[in-house]
């Protein structure tokens, strides 16, 4: 082993200079997966034997699955083995404690994208821990939480110090072998949050993390986990930014959220990662697996999505509620502008007695963009007195975009409700030239329109990320009519 | 009444659109002075509504010939919305609903883009919920209309109203109602007319697109025209909104499009 670790130190030497991306010196591993990967990723993070062995397994089982064609995506095939799966900032054993520590050219990115890290953490009073590439390396608010008993911290610190939550967590929501994605992640992940809210505490802040792509070429596997345990409750905020680059990136990060009886967890995401220029050239390809599962009695899963960014979108937060009387919920908002493809939705899985869940999806798609709604609801034999509801609505801007809706669902306990509604318009026609001709521009009418097209997803976001994703959404859509 | 002071508002010469290849308008001639009323009557299809929509800046149909003068201003060089700024409003025949956006905030986003035109302040929130109230309540409408969205699950008569209220706030030079009294109960067709002659007079020219003398008798026209096969076929005082309740349109009616 000592020898091969030597080459991964000698490979990790490697020093990347990218035109625009940040001159951190980034340790890589070269492009290529197979057995040594693996193991080198899990031996440079220092991980127990009982993870490689998983994400070995995972691996083996990967090299058996094929990579999904359903969804109504189009791109050029990925491969995996020109990818590379490692990249950590520089001398992880004296990773900063502080932010005073942490090196200032990075600092600086976050502020180029508009992330005033330390300054809004303290104002907002949100514990942020910032992902960068791959490594957290600044991680805030801790003592905070620590005294609350929440464990909020990188996935990395979360194996070294509670091992035993992560080997009975990890994997009992999205199994490593769940889908070609997942599987994937689970071989090669790399870091990403965990949060454990001990039973009966109200995490006291808003958990945010801002996740980042920065060295070229890098796959990011990202992994997270949150467990709320009985009686706990949690809001987690995920956002994302991205630089410009024109080589497509491959992001095939996994969520994972445990509710156990009485819990409750909010998460809510503000996708924005580069969409690819107006021809759709370059742009990230985003596939995850986002999977809570309502494990107690009571429990309540709640995701919120406002999806702008990324050149191909492959996402399907998800539902298993398996507790009685457990609630999953889903609101979203997916825009594909330009060459966009975005293939989202969800899945309501109810397993226990008077389950409910609700989905309210809203699809936007303007310019050469295809926006596909996919969602299931199951309604299993188990699951007496289960209740869904589904709301999806597609706005169309535009002559050449367009908007699928493919709503699955399987009901086999007769006494269960489902109900689904489904509409599509067009903006551009009627509503825009009414406000035409009140005087409004059509940049303000069609930003008007939206979010009122949006707004019952918006109220379900946190007060300043409602407020974000307003913002984001004129940004996407600008010119898109008019 | 008298006619002549006012000053030229509108001026249309010959004016002739088409809509996906067809004919509509053709050869239209009207004048308009400040401070008066107009009717426009004519059977369905004649193109009454048409003109509405050409003044109005409706991208799908085409000019082919003639001109539009807008208190001076070539009318149809000028964008939808920058008509709307000079004070051009448009009472639609069918107002669509805007989910989830609210009424009062379009209708303040309108007068503040108006108001910008026009080298004027900005209206604050205040002075434009002060304003809104008092014309809600001259239209009779309950406040719970300024949190709802546009026009959302209104019925015909309550987007009708609004329409009246958004004219009220807007103070438009030129405000041409297409069949604002089609849909109406008599109580809510007499709230509308109020409405409308609370802004008749002074610089304020308007034009009412209707089929039914009814709305005639509570807002008196100064002149009517009847509209028949794309053209004005035959022009009067009120009088001639009686004569044709009584004798239909068959005997104005020229060479009716198809």
């Amino acid at each position: 082993m000592s020898s091969k670790s030597q080459d991964v130190e000698a490979l990790l030497s490697q020093k990347y200079r990218h035109g625009f991306v940040t001159d951190i010196e980034s340790d890589s591993l070269p492009p290529g997966l197979d057995e040594g990967v693996v193991t080198a990723i899990s031996r440079i993070k220092q991980e127990p034997q009982f993870l490689l062995d998983w994400r070995l397994k995972a691996f083996r089982h990967w090299l058996t699955m094929r990579e999904p064609a359903w969804a109504t995506v189009r791109y050029t095939p990925i491969d995996y083995q020109d990818i590379s799966y490692y990249s950590a900032p520089r001398a992880p054993a004296d990773a900063p404690k502080s932010l005073e520590e942490v090196d200032p050219k990075l600092l600086a990115t976050y502020e180029k994208l508009g992330i005033p890290l330390h300054e809004r953490a303290r104002l907002a009073g949100v514990a942020v821990d910032a992902v960068f590439d791959s490594v957290s390396v600044a991680t805030t608010f801790k003592e905070k939480l620590a005294k609350a008993g929440v464990i909020f911290c990188s996935f990395s610190e979360a194996v070294r110090n509670h091992p035993e939550l992560i080997e009975r967590y990890l994997g009992t929501v999205v199994p490593a072998g769940d889908n070609f994605f997942a599987a994937l992640n689970s071989a090669v992940f790399s870091d990403g949050s965990f949060v454990y809210v001990p039973a009966g505490v109200r995490c006291p802040m808003e958990l945010s993390t801002y996740f980042r792509i920065n060295a070229a070429k890098t796959g990011q596997f990202e992994r997270t986990l949150i467990i709320a345990a009985e009686g706990a409750s949690v809001s987690y905020l995920e956002g994302c930014t991205a630089p410009m680059r024109d080589e497509n990136q491959l992001h095939a990060a996994v969520v994972e959220l445990v509710a156990l009886d009485d819990a409750k967890i909010k998460y809510s995401t503000v996708q924005n990662w580069y969409p690819g220029d107006e021809n759709g050239v370059g742009g990230i390809f985003n596939f995850v697996t986002k999977r809570g599962e309502c494990r107690g009695r009571n429990s309540k899963i709640s995701w919120t999505q406002v999806e702008t960014g990324s050149a191909i979108t492959w996402k399907y937060p998800s539902c298993v509620l398996k507790g009685e009387n457990s609630v999953g919920e889903f609101y979203s908002v997916a825009v594909a502008n330009n060459h966009q493809q975005a293939d989202t939705g969800t899945k309501m899985i109810h397993i226990g007695r008077n389950t409910k869940s609700t989905i309210v999806a809203k699809g936007i798609s303007a310019g050469h963009a295809s926006n596909t709604y996919r969602g299931q609801v199951k309604i299993l034999p188990s699951a007496s007195g289960a209740r869904n509801f589904t709301q999806c609505d597609s706005l169309l801007m535009g002559k050449l975009c367009s908007a699928h809706t493919f709503p699955y669902v399987e009901v086999r306990n007769p006494g269960a409700v489902v109900e689904h509604e489904a509409s599509t318009s067009k903006i551009g026609e009627d509503q825009l030239f009414y406000c035409l001709q009140r005087g409004v521009s059509a940049e303000d009418a069609v930003n008007m329109i939206v979010s009122g097209f949006c707004k019952s997803v918006f109220k379900e976001l946190p007060m300043e990320f409602a407020v974000e994703a307003q913002n984001l959404l004129s940004v996407s859509l600008e010119g898109a009519v008019g | 009444m008298n006619l002549n002071t006012g000053k030229q508002v509108l001026t249309i010469s010959n004016l002739c659109a088409t809509v996906a290849g067809k004919d509509i308008l053709k050869g239209v001639d009207l004048e308009i002075r400040a401070g008066e009323v107009h009717a426009i009557m004519g059977p369905n299809g004649s193109g009454k509504s048409t003109l509405a929509q050409v003044l109005a800046g409706r991208e799908d149909y085409e000019v082919t010939a003639g001109s539009v003068s807008f208190d001076g201003v070539d009318m149809l060089a000028l964008r939808p919305e920058e008509r709307a700024r000079a004070g051009f409003f448009l009472g639609f025949q069918y107002p669509v609903e805007i989910p989830g956006v609210n009424n009062a905030y379009l209708l303040k986003a309108a007068l503040n883009a108006k108001r910008k035109a026009a080298n004027l302040p900005e209206v604050d929130a205040y002075e434009f919920l002060a304003l809104i109230k008092a014309k809600m309540k001259f239209m009779q409408m309950d406040e719970s209309f300024l949190s709802r969205g546009v026009n959302e699950g209104f019925s015909g008569g309550e987007k009708k109203r609004n329409e009246i209220l958004q004219m009220l706030i807007l103070e438009p030079k030129l405000a041409v109602l297409d069949e604002t009294d089609s849909g109406l109960d008599i109580d809510a067709l007499k709230v509308v007319a109020a409405g409308v002659n609370s802004l008749r007079g002074g610089e304020h020219a308007i034009i009412l697109i209707t089929h039914y003398q009814r709305l005639l008798d509570y807002i008196e026209p100064d002149r009517v025209h009847v509209f028949a096969g794309g053209r004005i076929q035959k022009s009067g005082d009120k009088s001639l909104a009686l004569e044709l309740e009584d004798r239909g349109y068959d005997w104005v009616r020229g060479d009716r499009v198809a």
